[in-house]
């Protein structure tokens, strides 16, 4: 049995004090357990928030061409990969639907397609390095030939020909009489 | 036998080339008409041998003569008549010689037409023309001979010769290959001819000017001898690009019309260049400018005749005309590398002869006008053979495999297509030497104030957004309307001052200056393409899914559903697997269509052919892309909605007719021509 005199007033003490112990005890208890309960809860919440995307439908045929559309069979002819008919390319947008399955973005898909195949999968060269030609050269074509153009030209536009064309007369029957005179000419 | 026959006469024609180029020269060295008469003889004779050489080839095709090579290629015992006679073209050997064929019937009419009047130009006319076709003629006879046979070595060996290899017999396969299916369609069957006379009926006008530039004439006489044979020519290509967008659209199963492929854009660059010699010839005919311009601008179209029947045949690109490729590729290269060096250089050693005797006086004339729409269609021919060709650079210093696909020549073509769709609009408002700005906003005004009500009630009605679509749209309405109100303005103003009715002012208009309003024709007829090519490439839609028989996929305001799907063999060698589908529109049904794949075992060959509802407003183009075994009856169907397509289609007729009206003979001209002095083959001495 316990000895309960002053031998061990504490323990006496807490002899008596047992049932608010209990109490705090008991107090604790729940504490934690609906501590522990909300932090589950929390935690689960959590888990639902923050867990590791799910696996999304399987992506439909639209969107598997609309990534397909920007790529080129390297087997193929020139035909994009969301109409190629043949079986390398049923393969390939095989690929794609696995890659979209697994929450890739087109731009990875294309990564990837250029890191296995090589730049010619792109419907365009990057611009970069050599490639920058296909996007300099024609604009710069274009400028140039307009300069040249603009050469031709401004010489010659205060020349001794420059005449303003007024109409003396109304203008429909100026335009008439231009008329008459360019069928005479024909005739 | 019979192919013997068509070999020699092939070879002799080749000679006859040989010998009237020859005859040619000696007569204008020499100063001895009857040598050129000869050569101009020689120039005739080739096209009856020509005429016959291919008609024994035809005839061996249509009497399955499988011992010959080609005949074995192109065709086989199950294929109709017609598709004999047209797989001529089916393969590489057959096309050079349509080629030569077409080449010398142009080349013979030329010259009984012109040879009266044209006598100074002919004797070198004849030169180049047949340059060209011994060319092409050698290229059948050396390199891809279509009447090589099948002969069989002593060690069994198979080989193909012309004549048999020693110790070795004949060998007659039963049966042939068969066309290439994707040739068997009406396009296709009429495309090739279409663009080899496009392509020949340039090398008349090439062919003048450079005798022009050897007879140091510096005049606008060769232009104005070659009008008609370019318009003829252009006429022809526009044809053959047509045709060939059609066939596109029809057997590929692909959904469009144009894919930017590198042998599309072959066949259109020397449309391009042709184009703008149309009008650039304009400026030297009024204003006596240009003339070196001219030369440089038929020469490039005659180097790209060559360099797309190059790239066709060459298999340096892939394409989805691969079915041409062979090794002949070298020798086209070193022939366009010779013909375009030796014309510069005579060009060059004319420069100073071919200045102008005028000059530009306005930065607001029609000749400028003119001059940019030049620069605008040269900068679209540098933009696309600069797309054709860089792969093969990037290839050739990097080893780098690139594509330049569709997006690259939207982007860069794009704005230069508006740009003219703009000059369209402005230039035949313009005045030749310089137009008043007051005039030209005068003229321009009703036609421009007209086309933001337009641009207004498509914002408000259709609801569009896209800059780019909505650019589009309003330019092809403004050229419309400014046509349009040209040929109100002008038939009012003739009908005011002679007593005629509005009708008949037009018609005597149009039949007094047919190359002016043919010409609006043909504008009014790209208006049409472009509405057509906008609207089908801004607000094209798609859809793809599996479904079963009953069930039903949605595109816009149509429900298709999939009624049925059966297969069966046919007796031209191919497995047909066949879809019912029926189109509602509102509920109700207002089409079934029929897709299909079809299987050429023997060539072992898939065509899809699509189902396609076609309304004003767009076009319904439903493909069978998979089926499911018979159990499930669930078949996998890709469904396009392309709005506006068939504009494009109608504006290709009416772009069609304009050329006609533009290119049809002037009846006074024909007396005029008859009536022609009699010049001499030979000038006289200095």
């Amino acid at each position: 049995m316990l000895p309960t005199g002053p031998m061990f007033p504490q323990s006496s003490r807490a002899a008596r004090q047992g049932p608010a112990i209990r109490r705090q005890l008991a107090s604790l208890f729940w504490i934690g357990f609906l501590g522990g309960w909300a932090g589950l809860l929390l935690a689960r919440g959590h888990a639902v928030a923050f867990q590791a995307p799910a696996p999304p439908p399987t992506p439909s045929a639209d969107q598997v061409n609309a990534v397909a559309r920007q790529l080129y069979c390297p087997v193929c002819a020139n035909v994009p990969l969301d109409v190629c008919p043949t079986q390398a390319c049923e393969q390939w947008r095989a690929i794609i639907r696995e890659e979209l399955g697994q929450g890739w973005t087109p731009q990875q898909i294309k990564d990837y397609f250029v890191q296995a195949y090589g730049e010619r999968v792109l419907a365009s060269p990057p611009a970069q390095g050599l490639n920058l030609l296909v996007y300099v050269l024609p604009p710069l074509a274009f400028v140039l030939g307009a300069y040249f153009l603009y050469r031709a030209v401004h010489p010659w536009r205060r020349g001794p020909g420059q005449a303003e064309s007024t109409p003396p007369s109304p203008p429909e029957d100026e335009y008439a009489r231009r008329l008459e005179e360019q069928l005479r000419k024909r005739s | 036998m019979l192919p013997t026959l068509g070999y020699l006469l092939l070879a002799t024609a080749f000679l006859v080339c040989l010998y009237g180029i020859g005859a040619s020269i000696h007569g204008v060295l020499a100063r001895e008409e009857r040598w050129i008469l000869s050569a101009r003889n020689a120039m005739l004779l080739s096209w009856p041998l020509i005429t016959l050489s291919a008609l024994s080839l035809i005839w061996l095709l249509l009497t399955n003569h499988f011992e010959v090579q080609f005949v074995w290629s192109v065709t086989s015992r199950s294929m109709p008549t017609y598709l004999k006679v047209t797989s001529l073209w089916g393969g590489q050997a057959g096309s050079l010689v349509l080629w030569s064929w077409l080449m010398s019937a142009f080349a013979s009419v030329a010259a009984l037409r012109r040879w009266d009047r044209d006598r100074e130009f002919l004797p070198w006319v004849v030169v180049v023309v047949l340059v060209t076709l011994a060319f092409f003629l050698s290229l059948a006879l050396f390199f891809d001979n279509p009447f090589s046979r099948f002969w069989q070595a002593s060690n069994g060996q198979t080989l193909a010769a012309m004549f048999p290899p020693a110790g070795a017999v004949p060998l007659i396969p039963s049966d042939g290959q068969g066309l290439n299916p994707l040739l068997r369609h009406p396009g296709m069957i009429l495309h090739p001819p279409m663009l080899y006379l496009g392509f020949v009926s340039f090398v008349i006008p090439y062919s003048f000017g450079m005798a022009a530039l050897i007879t140091r004439r510096s005049d606008d006489r060769w232009i104005r001898l070659t009008r008609r044979w370019t318009l003829v020519g252009w006429l022809f290509l526009s044809l053959g690009l047509v045709l060939g967008a059609r066939w596109s659209y029809d057997v590929l199963g692909w959904g469009g019309y144009w894919g930017w492929d590198p042998v599309e854009i072959a066949a259109f660059m020397p449309w391009l260049t042709g184009t703008a010699f149309l009008h650039s010839v304009m400026i030297q005919e009024k204003r006596g400018m240009l003339k070196r311009w001219n030369m440089v601008l038929i020469i490039l179209t005659y180097a790209l005749v060559i360099f797309a029947t190059f790239l066709t045949r060459s298999g340096l690109l892939s394409s989805v005309h691969a079915f041409a490729q062979s090794s002949i590729g070298p020798v086209f290269f070193v022939f366009i590398g010779g013909t375009c060096i030796i014309s510069l250089a005579l060009l060059l050693s004319r420069w100073d002869d071919l200045g102008g005797e005028e000059h530009l006086t306005s930065l607001l004339s029609r000749e400028t006008l003119f001059l940019v729409n030049n620069l605008l269609f040269l900068s679209i021919v540098v933009a696309c053979f600069w797309g054709v060709v860089f792969p093969l650079i990037s290839q050739l210093f990097t080893g780098q495999q690139v594509t330049v696909g569709p997006p690259f020549y939207q982007r860069t073509t794009g704005p230069l297509f508006a740009g003219l769709l703009l000059l369209m609009g402005i230039a035949p408002l313009s005045a030749w030497g310089h137009t008043a700005l007051q005039n030209l906003g005068r003229l321009i005004l009703r036609p421009f104030l007209l086309s933001l009500v337009l641009l207004a009630v498509l914002l408000a009605v259709a609801r569009l957004s896209d800059p780019g679509a909505l650019l589009g749209f309003w330019l092809a309405g403004l050229v419309a309307l400014v046509t349009l109100d040209e040929f109100w303005r002008s038939a009012s103003a003739r009908s005011r001052t002679h007593p005629e009715a509005l009708p008949v002012a037009l018609w005597n208009l149009v039949a007094r200056d047919r190359r002016r309003y043919g010409g609006y024709v043909i504008h009014l007829g790209v208006v049409l393409m472009a509405i057509g090519i906008v609207g089908s490439q801004f607000f094209q839609q798609q859809t793809q899914g599996t479904i079963a028989q009953g069930q039903e996929i949605q595109l816009g305001p149509y429900a298709v559903r999939h009624d049925s799907i059966s297969e069966w063999t046919t007796n031209d060698q191919r497995d047909v697997t066949r879809a019912v589908i029926a189109v509602f529109h509102g509920g109700n049904q207002v089409a079934e269509l029929h897709p299909r794949r079809d299987y050429y075992f023997v060539a072992q060959q898939t065509m899809t052919i699509p189902g396609v509802y076609s309304t004003v407003q767009g076009d319904l183009y439903l493909i069978l892309v998979g089926w499911e075994p018979i159990a499930s009856n669930g078949a996998t169907f890709k469904i396009y909605w392309n709005p506006l397509v068939n504009f494009l289609w109608c504006g290709a007729v009416v772009f069609i007719l304009g050329t006609l009206v533009a290119a049809w003979p002037d009846p006074q001209r024909r007396r005029s021509r008859a009536s022609a002095p009699h010049w001499s083959y030979v000038p006289a001495k200095q």
